[in-house]
């Protein structure tokens, strides 16, 4: 049982498992849809509507010709780059294609918006239940008190970004200030912001609760406020899996498969 | 030997994960296959979104209408912008003075009705925003005739179920000839205050770009429902027959036919 005083811990329980894999998913399949449907207007602005014949944009991309050839710029803020090649316009088969994203970013490959639109409402439906099952099972269960932070957490939290970036990954029963923090971010706050922009762009949810309006600034400021989140969560999945990496991925992913965990001993926090 | 070992097997799950995520290019595409298994699942999902937008929206509840002041620039025509059909050409050539909007089906008395009849009705004046389903919004001052005055006028048999709009624009040539738009909405939608036959845009006659002489407005939908060019309304309790079936020209094509979202 115990392996230099380590031993195996029951950790995470069904819900938790079920859920994380279902998020898994439906994150992976609503970023590609999401792209492909970005694609049909390759620029974000803030606001109720799209500048037109004034300037509202906070980012375009597009591609451009540039005499016989072809080019892209992408302008965020007013800052114009070149992105000829991986935004704008992209190697396709090997020609320059005026496209947003590679094939390998949407779904489907090609430009396709229906069926963009079709994938993402199927899969933000899982995602919505996924967050309902979630929030209710750990409701239940007490895990969701475990995302919360006490008084001790909030003074090691510091400490606890330190020992992360210095890359010193404890294996606790429990988790650290920084796993909380974050993950509690992401279910209390990031995925709930995540619907609720992506229905305040809908005219319909708008006529039913027009207050989401008033609350993001406008159906436009809603629609790069979902963008900007997805980076968000892109972020914390680049990272997560980094941590899962250097952390040992058999025992994490044991840990999210079969609930078993092999902790540290618990002298050591 | 031991950290050896582990860094190897971190590194080959590393390779693992990576591989498994970066050149994906065309592993889905068979959900753009309609007809398809895996697109037949996530159509699924469609019914869902639907009896929950209907629900929200079964009252009247009214989409957001804003100050003057929020009309910052020219409706952004989208779509057809200038039919080059003859008959809506000759229309064009007469300031669509020989225009008759025909209305039929499912009514007591089917009936014609001018430009002149139908801004003689009783209108109403509405600043709204128009989201198309590519992302963008523009918002914009509409004045029409709200449908309903125009279906109590020839009498809407009680089974009828949907309300279709046949326009003078043609989108493609098919194999049977041209493919021209066409809308449909339910009579809910139908009914609803804000949902009018417009026939003016920020206090001018209704371009040709806009969709003259007359373009519905239904303004909890996206655009693609707002058909322009309104050349005939036909009261039905079924949408076989009409195109292709699914209730509009974006509809056959894999669109969303309660298109809230």
């Amino acid at each position: 049982m115990a392996r230099n005083g380590t031993e195996l811990v029951y950790r995470q329980r069904l819900p938790t498992r079920v859920t994380h894999w279902a998020w898994a998913v439906c994150l992976f399949f609503l970023l590609l849809s999401g792209l492909q449907i970005f694609m049909a207007r390759p620029d974000l602005y803030i606001g109720q509507q799209s500048g037109f014949a004034f300037d509202n944009a906070v980012l375009s991309i597009g591609a451009f010709m540039d005499g016989a050839t072809m080019k892209a710029r992408t302008v965020l803020f007013g800052h114009s780059f070149d992105t000829t090649g991986w935004l704008g316009a992209v190697w396709e088969d090997g020609d320059l294609q005026p496209k947003t994203f590679p094939s390998w970013l949407t779904i489907p490959g090609y430009r396709d918006l229906a069926t963009g639109r079709v994938v993402h409402f199927f899969f933000a439906w899982g995602l919505v239940f996924a967050l309902a099952l979630w929030l209710v099972a750990s409701l239940a269960n007490g895990h969701a008190r475990e995302l919360v932070l006490s008084r001790g957490d909030w003074r090691g939290l510091p400490r606890d970004v330190l020992d992360h970036l210095r890359l010193r990954l404890s294996h606790g029963r429990r988790y650290r200030s920084l796993q909380k923090l974050s993950y509690a971010l992401i279910l209390f706050l990031v995925l709930p912001l995540m619907i609720l922009t992506g229905l305040t762009m809908s005219p319909g949810f708008n006529a039913f609760m027009p207050w989401t309006l008033d609350l993001f600034g406008g159906r436009q400021t809603a629609r790069t406020l979902h963008f900007l989140l997805m980076l968000v969560l892109v972020g914390f999945t680049a990272v997560h899996l980094a941590m899962v990496l250097l952390a040992g991925p058999f025992n994490e992913l044991r840990s999210m498969i079969t609930g078993w965990y092999r902790a540290d001993p618990e002298s050591e926090r | 030997m031991t950290r050896l070992l582990l860094s190897r097997r971190r590194f080959l799950t590393g390779a693992a994960v990576s591989a498994s995520t970066v050149p994906l290019a065309g592993c889905f595409d068979s959900l753009g296959q309609r007809g398809g298994t895996a697109r037949g699942v996530m159509e699924s999902a469609q019914w869902l979104t639907y009896r929950v937008q209907r629900w929200m929206l079964g009252s009247d509840s009214l989409a957001q209408e804003y100050a003057e002041s929020e009309i910052r620039q020219p409706q952004r025509p989208n779509g057809t912008t200038n039919p080059q059909d003859a008959d809506y050409r000759r229309l064009v050539a007469e300031d669509f003075s020989g225009y008759r909007l025909s209305v039929s089906g499912m009514v007591a008395q089917p009936g014609t009705f001018s430009l002149d009849e139908i801004r003689a009705m009783p209108g109403r004046t509405q600043i709204t925003r128009h989201d198309c389903v590519e992302g963008w919004s523009c918002i914009a001052k509409w004045t029409g005739v709200p449908l309903a005055s125009v279906l109590d006028a020839v009498g809407v048999a009680p089974a009828a179920r949907f309300v279709v709009f046949d326009c003078y624009d043609t989108m493609e040539n098919g194999f049977t000839g041209p493919v021209k738009y066409y809308e449909s909405i339910d009579m809910e939608d139908a009914r609803h205050p804000q949902t009018i036959l417009a026939y003016g845009c920020n206090d001018q006659p209704l371009s040709v770009a806009n969709g003259a002489p007359l373009r519905v407005r239904v303004e909890r939908q996206l655009g693609y429902k707002m058909a322009k060019y309104v050349r005939a309304i036909t009261v039905t309790d079924t949408l076989a027959g009409f195109g292709e079936g699914g209730g509009g020209y974006w509809e056959d094509r894999g669109y969303e036919w309660f298109a809230g979202i």
